[in-house]
């Protein structure tokens, strides 16, 4: 498998990503790992006309705790935010994530920000930024502008997020209870089901509680019905089986492969909803 | 075409390419360094494998301007003063190889692998060559090379326990 | 003169691979390894549809495209190119390397680009535009046989490739059928068991994709050709034969091949290509599959549908076997695509002694790829169907699974035994090897394991299957290459041995295993022989890799070759001591009178004799070197029992592989550790056959594993520690003893771990789960049932 043919320049800074891909009218993409583009590329399911670099931006892939938030740099790969023990003891289940992706050397070089961008619908990071409740930084030619991980997925492949913007990173509040479990498509590792939970827990009783779904529909999406059905609620197996026990039930629209038909992941929502805020419940 | 700059076992290289060329034809078709294989051109079976700047990567997704300014090391550069890493070691002493053909691919994983965790459980080292497909061993054999060189740890540059076999030449070839 | 070093016997030790050594430093030239100054790249067009007539091809955009030589299409390559032969004595439609007017399946090639590298080349190809008048796709099984939704091949009406062969018990040589036999035991029977069971497609997915560089030079009138191939020797006959080239003008070389597991047995139209674009265009080319490709232009494996039924008394002594085997060979018939259920018919009888057998088998033609030998190619059927009709007899009559095939064994003293099939055991004692496994895994302390996780509500299952493989191959009755194998063993002018042989290798370790033999047979250090193979130029004649043969046919072809020369070579150390010739032993560098080892002579200086003998012994020709032909009386049928335990996660229906022994007899052991490394290789496709592997094929015939993505290789995560253990059991039919146990693994190991998925969901009323364990398929089931 073998690209088309493009143009490739390094971008020294942010701000000089910016001005490239505006200079590109569009016709250029992006490129850090590349193990979402990449692929497609060869595939010749992409064909930018130019590539522009930005994984030797050093800012931007920095993983860090400012004014009591977590920052991620976009171009941080996965493997760095799996071991980041900053992660692991502030928001683990975004660490779980990282360390659920693809194989080690897909860890090695994929990153955050290229995984946000592409958005596939069976892609492990979207349900987590939902959980943590990930502010998403963009930069564009008229300036920064953040959106909330909520809305940011929008489609099959279709995130907000203008031609001309870059994703800079993200930034979330300390999630410490929270976790990620997956149904893994025995293949490809992808997820069929994933979710992740995230509690505010305050002497054993949950506060509030938001849960990602990845890999059941076109994009992850936020289980409304089950952050509602644990918050103010005791942090019990009893509670949580019940308001797991119907998570999904609201998902119109259920993907169905050779791997699971719909059915199945539907059936699939509950076990891993329950098994994330499990895995949640031990970090309390 | 864009100048690149690549640190490949060791030594600068220096060429010209199209921005397409992927890092592992680079390697194989303008170096000849042909131990790098290709297995398949999904990113996932792991042959390709190679350490940019010390870390397994698939060398099959990655253009090679990417690697422009890194240091790459190949299976070739993996001995050290003629003597065989202890994990080109292990796999001679345990059958870790069939076929060969994911071998030096997987050499550089577990390379990585024993980088991050110098003790692996088998559990580790058998999630650390996930990214690595071989056809031929069942990967028993895999593991307890593996296990073998982490018995013997991971060379400081200074053990020289065995001189670099050389290859036996092959019967079979004749192109190159 | 100095004390004379001791040099160990090797033969039946685990001595380390000489082969590593490059292959470990990245300094073993694989196919796409070569390089040829000039040389020119293929790339082929493919069809991606599944049916359909060709309209049009547009070449002029691609021809007209930078670094491009030429475009082919398939109405061109045919003007210089025959059609592709096949091995096996049954009908065959035409079929031509490229595409002529109809694509048959989705990967078809349609045209080839000939350009200055690979990314032209790619390029170009994708420049190509086709038009197709698409055709309905052919996909179901069952409903090909009716004609339906279309005819592939215009003179195979219904589809049928192959229509009902009867075989076993009252069939004569003329095809006659009398069923009284086996009408009988069925109406004698207290139980019957009968199930349909599908044994479905799996796609080979040797990790090095095949790759061919062809060299013809047109001063020379000959041809080098590069292949990643199993048998460089019917390589070489079959590219002679359809470039219009005598044998003598070709020379056929497997260099390092990266696993082969069947799929590279084949001459492919793409070896063909190139080589007759190299014969027209007078220049070196090259193809390399890339594995999108190889999904869909390499042979698949199996895809045998079987009904089975098994008549057995309230005793459990099984009485009668009828089998139903309907194939689906894809597209058209390769090499020996017809012959592979051939040989599931042929093993149906297991380790039974199963008085009357009624066997019937229907190939069919549909718009997939086409099928061939993928390790075990047949075998792995034959035992999965009996296998487990015998467990689905087991849970009828409520026995121990093992106790009810103890009861159904061939006992030892009953060998040679012939089955109703026409198979003639050679040797065997398939109680010892269960008694030796049910040991190993230690069964009653499994089924008390089983029975508390049970308890505890978790879906736990033992599963125990017995294989006997056919091996060796073979007879030259069996196979149209002729199913000797050759060898030539050369004593060097110096001492040092070099020996070729045609069982061109390709992961096996044969450079290790021959030599160790050789080593032994004279007495001087491994290091002293080299072992040559993969290279017509080189070796001499030989059949190939496949079926297990390398050891049993390949092995004592060396080993004849090397009395041969060891006779000779006797009598020149007889004329040099003085002394007769059958006094003398080899050993440790020497050849000296027995008894007398000081008074020897070095193994180097007898050679160094032979080549300036002066005077010449009587009756002696100069020189060290002779060859031998092994013609095997007969096949060898190794065989074993494997052992699984699983569990099966409720909530998901994920299957876990907890436990899986092995015990294997194949004979007379070279290498233990190379053995282990060949069972466990064949163990992990097994196992992935029965948990992760499938090939899955849309309405349209569009393959929907046609990627890694979707087509799971089994990673090292998915394997427990396998537990190994043997038993030996010789056989009579080669002087080694040794039976083959390349594909052994990939037998027993399917039907075990399928029945330990039924045992394990036991209590939802299941009593036979078609593979793949599909987690969803398992997790229906749960839903499905009460427990």
């Amino acid at each position: 498998m073998i690209s088309s043919s493009f143009d490739y320049a390094r971008a020294t800074s942010l701000d000089d990503a910016i001005k490239r891909l505006g200079a590109a009218g569009g016709a250029a993409k992006l490129v850090a790992g590349g193990h979402s583009l990449v692929p497609l590329m060869k595939l010749r399911l992409s064909e930018p006309q130019a590539l522009i670099d930005i994984a030797r931006i050093k800012a931007l892939s920095n993983i860090s705790e400012l004014d009591g938030h977590i920052e991620i740099g976009a171009t941080a790969v996965h493997h760095a935010v799996a071991t980041s023990k900053l992660l692991r003891r502030q928001c683990p289940g975004v660490a779980d994530a990282a360390g659920e992706i693809g194989d080690p050397q897909v860890r090695n070089r994929g990153t955050l920000g290229g995984s946000l961008a592409h958005a596939d619908p069976a892609a492990d990071y979207p349900a987590v930024m939902l959980a943590v409740d990930a502010e998403i930084h963009l930069k564009g030619p008229k300036g920064w502008r953040m959106v909330r991980a909520d809305g940011f997925f929008q489609g099959l492949f279709t995130v907000d997020l203008a031609p001309d913007e870059i994703i800079a990173g993200v930034r979330f509040a300390p999630a410490p209870v929270s976790a990620y479990a997956k149904l893994r498509q025995r293949a490809s590792h992808y997820a069929i089901v994933g979710v992740a939970a995230a509690l505010q827990v305050n002497d054993g009783t949950i506060q509030s509680a938001r849960v990602g779904l990845t890999g059941a529909g076109a994009h992850a999406v936020r289980l409304s019905s089950v952050e509602r059905a644990l918050a103010g609620q005791p942090l019990t197996d009893a509670v949580i089986a019940s308001a797991a026990g119907h998570a999904g039930a609201e998902v119109t629209h259920l993907n169905a492969d050779i791997h699971a038909s719909e059915d199945y992941r539907r059936a699939m929502i509950p076990v891993f909803t329950r098994r994330a805020l499990e895995g949640a419940m031990r970090r309390a | 075409m864009p100048q690149i700059s690549i640190t490949v076992n060791g030594k600068v290289r220096k060429a010209r390419v199209e921005p397409r060329l992927l890092l592992v034809h680079f390697l194989r078709e303008q170096l000849l360094l042909t131990g790098t294989h290709v297995g398949c051109d999904t990113s996932q079976c792991g042959a390709c494998t190679v350490l940019i700047d010390g870390r397994s990567a698939k060398s099959c997704t990655i253009f090679a301007v990417q690697a422009s300014g890194s240091k790459v090391t190949t299976i070739e550069g993996l001995a050290t003063d003629g003597a065989l890493h202890p994990l080109q070691e292990g796999f001679w002493e345990e059958h870790g190889l069939q076929c060969g053909y994911c071998t030096p691919g997987m050499i550089l994983s577990a390379v990585n692998l024993l980088k991050d965790t110098p003790r692996p459980t088998e559990r580790q080292i058998r999630e650390g060559i996930a990214g690595n497909f071989c056809r031929c061993t069942g990967y028993q054999h895999i593991v307890n090379a593996i296990q073998h060189a982490a018995k013997k740890g991971l060379p400081k540059r200074a053990k020289r326990a065995r001189r670099t076999p050389k290859a036996a030449a092959s019967a079979a070839t004749g192109g190159r | 003169m100095a004390a004379i070093p001791v040099l160990p016997k090797l033969v039946g030790e685990r001595v380390k691979r000489r082969e590593d050594p490059r292959l470990i430093q990245g300094r073993a030239t694989y196919v796409d390894d070569i390089t040829i100054a000039g040389m020119k790249h293929l790339v082929f067009k493919r069809s991606d549809i599944a049916h359909g007539r060709i309209r049009s091809i547009d070449t002029t955009a691609a021809e007209a495209m930078d670094g491009v030589d030429a475009v082919f299409t398939g109405a061109e390559i045919a003007e210089f190119l025959p059609p592709m032969p096949i091995g096996t004595p049954f009908p065959s439609p035409p079929h031509h390397s490229v595409a002529v007017d109809v694509v048959r399946y989705v990967g078809d090639p349609v045209a080839v680009v000939v350009a200055r590298d690979r990314y032209a080349a790619k390029d170009a190809a994708d420049a190509i535009v086709v038009e197709y008048d698409a055709l309905p796709a052919v996909v179901d099984l069952e409903r090909a046989m009716t004609g339906q939704p279309a005819v592939i091949h215009a003179d195979f009406p219904n589809n049928l490739a192959v229509a009902l062969v009867p075989g076993g018990t009252g069939v004569d040589g003329a095809m006659n059928v009398d069923d009284t036999a086996v009408d009988k035991a069925f109406a004698e029977a207290d139980v019957v068991i009968s199930q349909r069971m599908m044994n479905h497609r799996l796609v080979p997915n040797a990790i090095e994709p095949r790759g061919v560089v062809a060299h013809y030079e047109p001063g020379k009138e000959s041809m080098t050709i590069w292949s990643s191939t199993q048998n460089p020797h019917i390589l070489r006959s079959m590219i002679a034969a359809l470039n219009g080239l005598g044998q003598h003008q070709v020379r056929a070389i497997a260099p390092e091949v990266g696993g082969g597991f069947g799929s590279k047995i084949n001459i492919y139209g793409e070896d063909y290509v190139a080589s007759a674009i190299s014969k027209r265009l007078g220049e070196p080319v090259k193809w390399i599959e890339e594995r999108s490709e190889a999904f869909v232009a390499t042979t698949h494996g199996r895809d045998i549908l079987g009904y089975v039924e098994l008549a057995a008394k309230q005793d459990g002594t099984v009485l009668g076997l009828r089998l139903r085997l309907i194939a689906d060979i894809g597209a058209y018939n390769m090499l020996l695509t017809a012959a592979i259920p051939t040989l599931t018919m042929l093993m149906v009888s297991g380790t039974y002694r199963i008085p009357a057998i009624r066997a019937t088998i229907t190939e069919v033609f549909t718009n997939k790829t086409p099928t061939d030998a993928y390790r075990g190619a047949g075998r792995p059927e034959a035992t999965y169907f009996v296998e487990r009709a015998m467990d689905m007899l087991a849970s009828k009559l409520n026995m121990d699974p093992a106790e009810l095939r103890r009861r159904n064994f061939i006992q030892p003293a009953e060998f040679p035994f012939a089955t109703q099939m026409g198979a003639v055991y050679d040797s065997g004692d398939y109680d010892k090897a269960l008694t030796a496994a049910l040991k190993l895994a230690d069964w009653d302390r499994l089924k008390a394991e089983r029975d508390a996780a049970k308890a505890e509500g978790r879906l736990v299952g033992l599963g125990l299957a017995m294989y006997v493989e056919v091996c060796g191959l073979g007879p030259s009755s069996s196979l149209p290459t002729g199913g000797w194998e050759h060898s030539q063993v050369t004593i060097e002018r110096d001492g040092r041995i070099s020996a070729t042989t045609g069982a061109s290798p390709h992961g096996q370790g044969n450079e290790t295993t021959f030599a160790q033999m050789l080593a032994d047979q004279f007495g001087v250090p491994i290091e002293h022989v080299t072992i040559l193979h993969g290279d017509t130029g080189v070796v001499k004649q030989g059949i190939g890799t496949f079926g297990s043969r390398s050891q049993a046919v390949g092995g004592a072809a060396l080993h004849m070759a090397g009395g041969k020369v060891k006779t000779k070579m006797a009598r020149f150390a007889a004329a040099m001591l003085e002394a007769h010739e059958d006094d003398l032993v080899f050993e440790n560098g020497t050849i000296a009178v027995k008894g007398a080892p000081a008074s020897g002579k070095s193994f180097a200086d007898v050679a160094a004799f032979a080549y300036v003998p002066v005077p010449l012994p009587a009756g002696l020709e100069p020189g060290l070197s002779e060859e031998a032909f092994f013609e095997p009386s007969n096949n060898t049928y190794p065989f074993g029992c494997h052992i699984s335990m699983l569990e099966i996660d409720r909530e998901t229906g994920e299957p876990t592989l907890l436990k899986l022994v092995a015990v294997d007899d194949a004979g007379n052991l070279i290498n233990p550790m190379i053995v282990e490394g060949q069972i466990h290789g064949g163990l992990a496709q097994g196992i992935g056959q029965a948990m992760v592997e499938e090939a899955v094929y849309g309405d349209d015939g569009q393959l929907l594993t046609g990627s890694f993505m979707d087509y799971a290789i089994p990673r090292a995560t998915d394997f427990p520690r396998f537990e190994l253990g043997a038993t030996v059991t010789p056989t009579p039919v080669n002087p080694l003893g040794a039976k083959g146990v390349g594909e052994a693994g990939t037998l027993g190991s399917t039907p075990c771990i399928v029945a330990a998925a039924v045992d394990a969901l036991s209590g939802f009323g299941v009593t036979h789960i078609d593979m793949m364990l599909r987690p969803e398929k398992l997790w229906r089931i749960i839903q499905g049932g009460q427990s």
